[in-house]
């Protein structure tokens, strides 16, 4: 579904990615595993479009979309949650969920400011969707809630809920679980369980071990920018070079 | 549900709706209270900049950008309608929607490569476009008029009924401040409306929900164009006399003070700061000696206090306190 060759970013000379090469299957959970300063959220970042890659090429279902604008990637069908939260502090909770379904909510401003019987419809139809999406991440009681008063790990919910809202195509999550307790965790790990089970495509990039190894169907590993194993999670968890971009050299743990 | 409970939900469900009957009733009435043609004057005033302050409030409260820039297209509006009728021999309705039309497109070739920059270089950039006008305004005198003003404006009119009275401007213009208000909180309870919040609170993540953030800017930019030559067309045609004076740089600070006072992103709060801004000098004569100082003094406070506008400021920190009482509530 996405295939990524050959990509390399340099910020001023200086290489994040060498040569990134990996695909994402439909319907599997591709999990995006390195050490900090690897360049996985430098990579999300380039197939989302808010960064161009200096090379190579991004496919998106046979689609090239690499140096693609941002909102043309998105409404391909590729939603992401952000590393650093960003939902919107001053929007409701049901609102800030409904800002997921902005590409299928029309974009004439001229039809939006007469409100017609049609838009209305759509508006409530929206809405429906936004509730249930709520419903699946049991925030539908704070949806009238501003989302900037909501706990750490119910922010992170609003964003999972948004980017899920629309039944993407492909779901990238970058760092879903950090920074969330061993409870909220086991929350996330679940709804993560069940949208592959719904058949999502997923490319999670985490640091929480057991949960990737878990969940992922394939693991790819960057280290300094270059992806130096690519396999199933038991491959991943018996291949040398992992352990050594991980715990040091091998010969220090041996 | 009680029934008391189904009231209060169909009040919740329809606020929107029920406070712009409200608030049309109210206008409707006012002039049968409120003869005097002086205070009637200043609420027709209020309604004028409340057009551009609705427009601006979309582009700086909703967009997340920054004009300092909109007195030049109030201006734009204001003159084009009086050219257009005196010089053109234009009758009054059409050259309003002309001269609304080319500001539109001006607004467009001016915002296409401005909207590229953001923050302060918005700012000195729309500083400067305002600057450049007044000049225009100032110099090309044998159009203009000059610095001593463009005098001898006709009013609206419907055949031989002119909008002529302060009663009659009063309906004609809070018809169109009511008309902009309701146009503008459609547009913000639409899916265009939240790519909007989203594109105010941050670029990258509205982008990513799939906003087309320059095209939306430029959008919202000569929107907010058109509703400030709607409001200078209806200035023109009200005070039947213009000079550059009324659209320099203090003028477009005033609005940007408007939309900060209100609220950012608050489409009522825009009324509210319409209507304050233009009061204070009434009220007491300090404000208007020290018009400057106390302006720029409310603008400071505002901001270090409550970033988001006074009004908005406000309603924020009730809803925040409503929803923690009602968790602590539930809590217990």
């Amino acid at each position: 579904m996405l295939r990524l060759e050959q990509v390399s970013k340099n910020f001023g000379g200086l290489p994040a990615l060498s040569n990134v090469t990996f695909p994402v299957a439909q319907g599997q959970l591709t999990a995006l595993i390195g050490p900090n300063g690897a360049g996985k959220s430098t990579l999300i970042n380039c197939i989302t479009g808010v960064l161009d890659p200096s090379q190579g090429s991004i496919t998106f279902q046979n689609r090239e979309i690499a140096g693609q604008p941002t909102h043309i990637i998105s409404r391909l069908g590729i939603a992401r949650t952000f590393q650093n939260l960003k939902i919107f502090p001053r929007l409701t909770v049901l609102d800030n969920v409904l800002t997921g379904l902005t590409s299928e909510g029309g974009d004439s401003m001229l039809m939006a400011m007469l409100r017609l019987p049609a838009l209305r419809h759509r508006e409530r139809r929206l809405r429906l969707r936004a509730m249930e999406a709520l419903d699946r991440f049991q925030l539908a009681d704070k949806a009238t809630w501003p989302a900037g008063i909501l706990a750490y790990g119910d922010k992170k919910r609003v964003e999972l809920a948004r980017a899920t809202v629309g039944n993407p195509q492909l779901l990238l999550l970058d760092e879903p679980v950090a920074g969330l307790n061993a409870e909220e965790t086991a929350a996330v790990g679940e709804q993560l369980r069940r949208l592959r089970s719904s058949g999502h495509t997923m490319l999670l990039v985490e640091h929480d071990m057991d949960l990737v190894m878990e969940l992922a169907d394939r693991v790819v590993v960057l280290d300094s920018g270059k992806c130096i194993a690519l396999g199933s999670p038991d491959e991943i968890r018996r291949n040398p070079l992992v352990l050594e971009a991980y715990l040091g050299r091998t010969e220090a743990i041996a | 549900m009680t029934s008391k409970q189904k009231i209060f939900y169909f009040i919740y469900l329809h606020r929107t709706g029920l406070t712009v009957t409200g608030l049309s009733l109210a206008l409707l009435l006012y002039p049968v209270f409120e003869n005097n043609p002086y205070t009637l004057g200043l609420t027709n005033l209020i309604a004028i900049n409340a057009i551009v302050v609705l427009g601006l409030n979309l582009f700086i409260g909703y967009a997340g950008q920054i004009s300092l820039g909109h007195a030049a297209f109030f201006g734009l509006g204001a003159y084009g309608s009086a050219i257009a009728t005196v010089t053109f021999n234009i009758p009054a309705w059409p050259a309003m929607f002309l001269v609304a039309g080319m500001v539109a497109l001006v607004a467009l070739i001016v915002g296409i490569p401005i909207l590229r920059l953001s923050g302060h270089y918005l700012a000195m950039a729309t500083l400067g476009m305002n600057f450049v006008f007044h000049s225009i305004l100032l110099q090309w005198d044998e159009m203009t008029g000059g610095p001593s003003g463009f005098a001898g404006i006709p009013y609206l009119s419907f055949g031989s009924f002119a909008f002529d009275d302060e009663i009659r401007l009063h309906y004609l213009i809070w018809g169109f401040a009511l008309l902009a208000l309701l146009l503008c909180l459609n547009l913000v309870r639409s899916s265009v409306g939240r790519g909007l919040a989203a594109l105010a609170g941050d670029e990258v993540a509205a982008a990513a929900l799939g906003v087309d953030t320059r095209k939306t800017k430029v959008k919202i930019f000569v929107l907010s164009a058109i509703l400030a030559s709607v409001a200078g067309s209806l200035f023109a045609h009200t005070y039947s006399f213009i000079s550059p004076d009324s659209f320099d740089i203090f003028v477009a600070t005033d609005f940007v003070i408007m939309v900060v006072i209100g609220g950012m992103g608050s489409i009522w709060g825009s009324l509210f700061g319409a209507g304050l801004i233009t009061m204070l000098p009434e009220w007491m004569d300090i404000f208007e000696t020290y018009k400057d100082f106390v302006h720029g003094g409310l603008l400071v406070l505002v901001l270090l206090f409550l970033p988001q506008g006074l009004v908005s400021g406000i309603i924020d920190n009730i809803k925040i306190k409503v929803t923690l009482r009602r968790r602590k509530n539930a809590e217990t």
